[in-house]
């Protein structure tokens, strides 16, 4: 077992202002950059504020910024940097930070709160759901989200500008949209919820311009882009845009 | 409480938008990329660069776009009088004499948009020209962002009609290839390495427009229950398979066609003989 001396810089401070500090530390073979954190905290660093939780990347607590990409510090592995290089670890650049790498990720739960829940079909009880497969694949591959916000984080939507937190949901909460919009039992549209219409008037749809930065951080590999944004526009079309559905949908209502 | 583990040298917050708003990390840089983050949007740019000089060419120029049985994939539907005749071609005066500049620009429109407004080009020119954002995690240089919120954005939205139309065009041209099993007089059960050309472009063509993203939705993509609909089902799981290509397609049918075309230009200016082999 080989162990060699890394140097690292990681972001300390808080609200007020803050720098890179600069650290060396032991690695030893087969660690993840969220054991070398905890060695600082153990020999170097002993106020050095990190949430984490699961260390197995199913819980989504360590996001951070590692060389300057979102990522999560229990799923980076210190074998792909080169003993020479400086690791740079910073707090998620999107949110505000509360200490060092802790951050304030409120403005997620804020727009999971504004996304209408699932709609439970009239008539069927707990337990009498039936569904075929096929119909559930799609809102399945959104189901393994662990909520690690680095989509949130790298979209540049909300990166970049401040200002439209206010306006759109992000990349993980219109998958949400989508996910129940594709749903095989979700009724809401029985209910007059018009999902599709709400993904780009009171969601921000249109502010996405699927430039897949959310599909290359997503750690569980879930193609968001492609799979989940990219239909729920073309679904939003067939809505607002699209004078052709739109006439197929008013002539198949005054028939029926 | 003094720790004695302060950061040296503390970077005071600075009232600016984006990464560096006032409650996020003091980080001045714009971003922390140590990767060669530039050369993906810098080969995108200069590959699309590449092709519009070329197409733009190609399409003004107005000559050298037949050479019996090959016409040029950028002029055909060809449908103006000032078009070449190819005897059972691609070609229809439909806008009649005064027409005068070159043919290809009334057909190109269509291809153009369907590419222009395409979902992965949409991402190659925003990062690649636009900036927004240049790579991921790296700070774009824009005050605002709307993006395809309003005008002339929001008209992205008409992909679908460019589809309508994309594949249309894809029909032409595969009735391109089959003339293109005729030799130089005109007789059928003859093929040439321009056969072969034609043939590689139109199969990536094809490819390229049925893997686009409103096919994939008006295949199937918009029900919600695949299990009632099982031969569309069917239809989307093909169009996702091909989508997962969608890239590399829409890079490899742009290089094709812009390949037939030259192909054409060669043999037609007399620069190349066009081999045959039966």
């Amino acid at each position: 077992m080989s162990s060699y001396e890394a140097r690292f810089k990681v972001w300390r401070g808080d609200a007020q202002g803050g720098g890179l500090e600069d650290f060396e530390v032991e690695v030893n073979d087969g660690e993840v950059v969220l054991d070398i954190i905890h060695r600082l905290q153990a020999t170097q660093a002993p106020d050095l504020a990190v949430r984490w939780n699961c260390k197995a990347g199913k819980c989504g607590s360590c996001s951070a910024e590692i060389n300057g990409r979102p990522r999560l510090m229990c799923m980076t592995r210190m074998s792909v940097f080169t003993r020479e290089e400086t690791v740079t670890v910073t707090p998620l650049r999107t949110f505000p930070v509360i200490r060092d790498l802790v951050t304030d990720v409120g403005y997620n739960y804020t727009k999971a709160r504004e996304v209408p829940s699932f709609v439970p079909p009239a008539g069927l009880g707990p337990g009498e759901y039936r569904m075929f497969q096929e119909d559930v694949d799609r809102p399945q591959e959104f189901r393994k989200c662990i909520e690690c916000f680095l989509c949130q984080d790298v979209c540049h939507v909300v990166r970049d500008h401040e200002d439209n937190k206010r306006a759109y949901a992000g990349p993980r909460f219109l998958m949400r949209v989508a996910e129940l919009d594709m749903h095989p039992l979700d009724a809401a549209a029985e209910t007059g919820l018009d999902r599709k219409r709400a993904a780009q008037d009171d969601h921000g749809l249109g502010y996405c311009n699927i430039t897949k930065c959310c599909t290359e951080v997503c750690p569980e590999g879930i193609r968001i882009t492609d799979n989940a944004l990219i239909p729920l526009k073309e679904r939003a079309v067939d809505r607002k845009y699209d004078p052709l559905v739109w006439l197929g949908s008013k002539i198949r209502r005054r028939s029926s | 409480m003094a720790t004695g583990t302060e950061p040296p040298d503390t970077e005071p917050h600075t009232l600016r938008g984006g990464v560096r708003s006032p409650a996020r990390a003091a980080i001045t840089a714009p971003h922390l990329r140590t990767d060669r983050w530039w050369l993906a949007p810098a080969a995108t740019t200069a590959g699309l660069l590449a092709f519009v000089v070329y197409s733009t060419w190609r399409a003004f120029a107005n000559t050298h776009y037949y050479a019996a049985p090959y016409v040029s994939p950028f002029y055909s539907p060809c449908l103006a009088r000032n078009c070449e005749t190819m005897q059972a071609g691609p070609n229809y005066d439909l806008f009649g004499g005064w027409w005068v500049i070159s043919p290809a620009i009334i057909i190109l429109i269509f291809p153009l948009g369907f590419r222009l407004t395409c979902y992965y080009y949409r991402k190659a020119y925003y990062r690649g020209f636009w900036a927004s954002p240049p790579a991921c995690a790296v700070a774009e240089p824009h005050k605002k962002y709307t993006g395809e919120t309003r005008f002339p954005l929001i008209l992205q939205n008409v992909h679908r009609y460019f589809f309508y139309a994309a594949i249309l065009v894809a029909g032409v041209l595969t009735y391109d290839t089959v003339l293109a099993f005729r030799d130089q007089h005109y007789r059928w059960g003859h093929m040439g390495l321009g056969t072969l050309v034609f043939l590689l472009n139109i199969v990536l063509i094809w490819a390229y427009t049925i893997s686009c993203h409103s096919c994939r939705h008006i295949v199937g993509g918009k029900l919600k229950h695949f299990s009632k609909h099982p031969v569309r089902y069917r239809f989307w799981q093909f169009v996702s398979r091909l989508n997962a290509r969608h890239m590399q397609l829409a890079w490899a049918s742009l290089f094709s066609v812009a390949l037939a075309d030259f192909y054409v230009f060669l043999v037609a200016s007399g620069a190349f003989d066009d081999p045959r082999f039966f």
